[in-house]
């Protein structure tokens, strides 16, 4: 998209042909700044596709955005069926004509009231037109539908002149018009008025397939610029058209290396901890029943509660009955709703063709702008074998999404009996996160199991994890190996309660053996304390002995002395001695 | 498609329209005078309006092509477009000719 824009604007080249911006979203994109400004642009189509709308709102843009007054010459349509028409789209031709900005003129030709005698030319068509751009000095000139004067005037070897003449004219008063024309067979438009005009010419097309009806457009030639040549769907809706540019040239968007939260806590640690990246697009697929919308539930309900909008498009779901089932696994989304951070969008796919929805969510987007965007599920856009187109459409719906940094979720259901990591849609390359949930049948039970089939950009759990439905959300379970593979439901309820088991009779053992080391260690401590007994017993005992002793010796030296004395005889000098023996059994440690 | 021939004695009132004095506007002029003179002489009532000179008019008269005259009386109201060149054709415009079933 930004690449057609910047090629179109041609900024770089300075000779590019002046263009007259349509206003009307997505032409402009595609036309690279609008019409070629000056030039008659034939737009042509089959009858219902829009001739009309395209070239009305070109003329009530140019009189409301870019101040460009516009002659509208209707040739089917009479000017108050023109207005009656156009009001439902919120448009008020009355108040612009009263404004001078539009001015409606409607051409009436009765075939039965005309009697041709020779030759003549449309110059009243000419001074009609002329007065009409003079009089509110009009830059846009529409011609809706020329071709009825070929219904209205015969010989059409003089109005083929005539017209020629007239676009000729219209080139020289400097307007940008729009001619529309009935598509014919052979060629182009019934008249073959694309012989006049060569300058721009767009196809409209209703195209049905499988039921559905698409509109489409086309700028098949824009001579002196460049544009997008491809079919691009467009909307009528009450804001009038919409062009969707929706193949992007170029694959250039800007990326995030944000994350956000899966909305379930053990997914994020899966998806390295922290969720999937911002501006991805992640792929639930699985069979039926398998709880793929749960998980695009918590994706939304995480979005929800960091204050981020979220767009959830329903295919098969009602908004109502998506609440009533979320509420009952505790995800409640009603509050989102109310707050308007969440917009259920449900609609059939066989409401519309494909391009149609990928119009109305372009405009979804557009509008709400959310975070994150779910579409739940995108298989059932397959009817019959279409499943191409469906691939492109979704390829053009990612571009979108990244280029705009939204994340997107899918979700796929997988028929059963097929391939499990085969999306009908085969858009497995487009996505950046594919997380496929599955049922695993052991022991007579049918288990969800979810695991990371690839996640771009980081390191995911190789891991297949159980996953349950609490009244609080969506769980993931501790993974359990068995001899079978993962054990899921009861015989993982089975494995737990046995290590459970194990546990307690280890955890038993240890008490166990802690307490009898406890009742040894007392019992050591107590012969400890009796053998300290003993020998403190012991040791006043000889500390006795040794006072004694030493009592005895010093009483012994005593006498002596008193003996020597009295004898008078010499002092014996042993009692130093005996002294510090005593005082070293005194020192000794208790 | 049958077209009774105007009971003689009723009133012509004719308008011409033509843009500025090309040589069709001045040919149809000349022709259609002499038509009605030949025709409906004394009984018709033609005014010529120049286009250019009342522009107003092209679109309240739902004028397209030049010249056209415009049969406002009698009714039905009938454009006969072109040069005039075609007195036959003129004829049956003006419902004084029946129209030729091979027409």
């Amino acid at each position: 998209m930004a690449a057609v824009r910047k090629r179109g604007n041609g900024h770089c080249l300075p000779k590019t042909l002046p263009k007259c911006p349509t206003g009307i979203q997505g032409l402009d994109e595609i036309t690279g700044g609008g019409l070629p400004r000056g030039r008659p642009t034939l737009v042509y189509g089959n009858a219902g596709c829009g001739k009309t709308l395209l070239a009305m709102e070109f003329l009530v843009r140019g009189a409301r955005e870019f101040d460009e007054p516009g002659v509208f010459m209707a040739f089917e349509e009479t000017a108050e069926e023109l207005t009656k028409n156009v009001a439902s789209l919120g448009i008020d031709l009355n108040a612009l004509t009263a404004r001078k900005k539009i001015s409606l003129d409607y051409v009436h030709i009765e075939r039965s009231e005309i009697e041709e005698t020779g030759e003549y030319d449309i110059e009243g068509l000419f001074i009609r037109l002329g007065q009409a751009i003079d009089s509110i000095h009009a830059q846009r000139v529409v011609l809706d539908t020329i071709e009825s004067l070929f219904a209205g005037l015969p010989n059409p070897l003089i109005l083929r002149a005539e017209l020629r003449r007239l676009f000729r004219w219209l080139k020289d008063k400097g307007v940008t018009a729009i001619i529309t024309g009935e598509r014919g067979d052979g060629s182009l438009t019934r008249q073959g008025l694309e012989e006049y005009m060569s300058d721009c010419v767009i196809v409209l097309d209703h195209h049905v397939t499988g039921q559905a009806s698409t509109r489409r457009l086309r700028v098949v030639k824009y001579r002196g610029s460049t544009h997008g040549t491809n079919d691009y769907p467009f909307l009528i809706d009450e804001t009038g058209i919409s062009v969707l540019p929706v193949t992007s040239l170029s694959l250039q968007h800007k990326v995030s290396s944000e994350r956000i939260s899966t909305g379930i806590p053990r997914l994020d640690t899966m998806l390295d901890g922290k969720g999937y990246y911002r501006g991805s697009s992640v792929l639930v697929s699985g069979t039926a029943g398998t709880g793929k919308t749960s998980v695009a539930a918590c994706l939304v309900d995480a979005a929800c509660r960091r204050g981020e909008r979220s767009l959830y498009c329903s295919f098969e779901e009602s908004p109502n009955q998506i609440t009533r089932n979320m509420r009952s696994i505790g995800i409640d989304l009603e509050p989102w709703v109310r707050k308007g951070l969440l917009q259920l969008h449900a609609m059939r796919p066989t409401l519309c063709g494909l391009e149609m929805h990928l119009a109305t969510l372009h405009k979804a987007v557009n509008t709400f702008k959310p975070a994150v965007v779910v579409l739940d599920p995108i298989n059932t856009f397959i009817i019959g074998d279409n499943a191409m187109e469906v691939r492109f459409m979704l390829m053009r719906l990612i571009d979108f999404l990244k280029g705009n940094g939204i994340t997107a979720f899918f979700t796929s259901l997988t028929g059963a009996g097929a391939a499990l990591e085969h999306t009908e849609v085969a858009i497995s390359s487009l996505i950046d996160t594919w997380l496929l949930v599955r049922d695993l049948e052991v022991g007579g039970e049918r288990n969800r199991g979810l695991y990371a089939l690839k996640s771009r950009g980081m390191a995911h759990s190789n891991q297949i994890r159980e996953f349950l439905f609490t009244n609080h959300g969506v769980e993931l379970r501790d993974a359990y190996v068995g001899p079978s593979g993962v054990l899921t439901g009861s015989a993982r309820l089975a494995q737990e309660a046995q290590e459970k088991a194990a546990e307690v009779a280890r955890r038993e053992g240890v008490e166990h053996r802690q307490l009898e080391l406890a009742c040894k260690r007392r019992a050591m401590e107590a012969h400890v304390a009796s053998l300290r007994a003993q020998f403190e017993a012991e040791e006043s005992q000889a500390c006795k002995l040794v006072g004694e002793e030493q009592a005895r010796g010093e009483r012994l030296a005593q006498n002596r002395n008193e003996m020597a004395r009295s004898r008078k005889a010499d002092v014996v000098k042993t009692a130093p001695n005996t002294r510090r023996k005593k005082n070293k059994i005194k020192r000794r440690p208790q | 498609m049958k077209t009774k021939p105007a009971a003689p004695g009723q009133k012509y009132l004719l308008r011409l329209y033509v843009t500025g004095s090309t040589r069709k506007s001045l040919r149809a002029i000349a022709n259609i005078k002499k038509i009605c003179e030949e025709h409906l002489k004394g009984r018709y009532h033609l005014e010529v309006i120049d286009l250019y000179q009342q522009p107003s008019l092209a679109k309240g008269e739902q004028i397209i092509a030049v010249p056209t005259l415009v049969k406002k009386l009698p009714p039905p109201l009938r454009r006969i477009i072109g040069d005039m060149s075609s007195t036959e054709r003129v004829l049956v415009g003006l419902d004084l000719k029946k129209r030729e079933l091979s027409d």
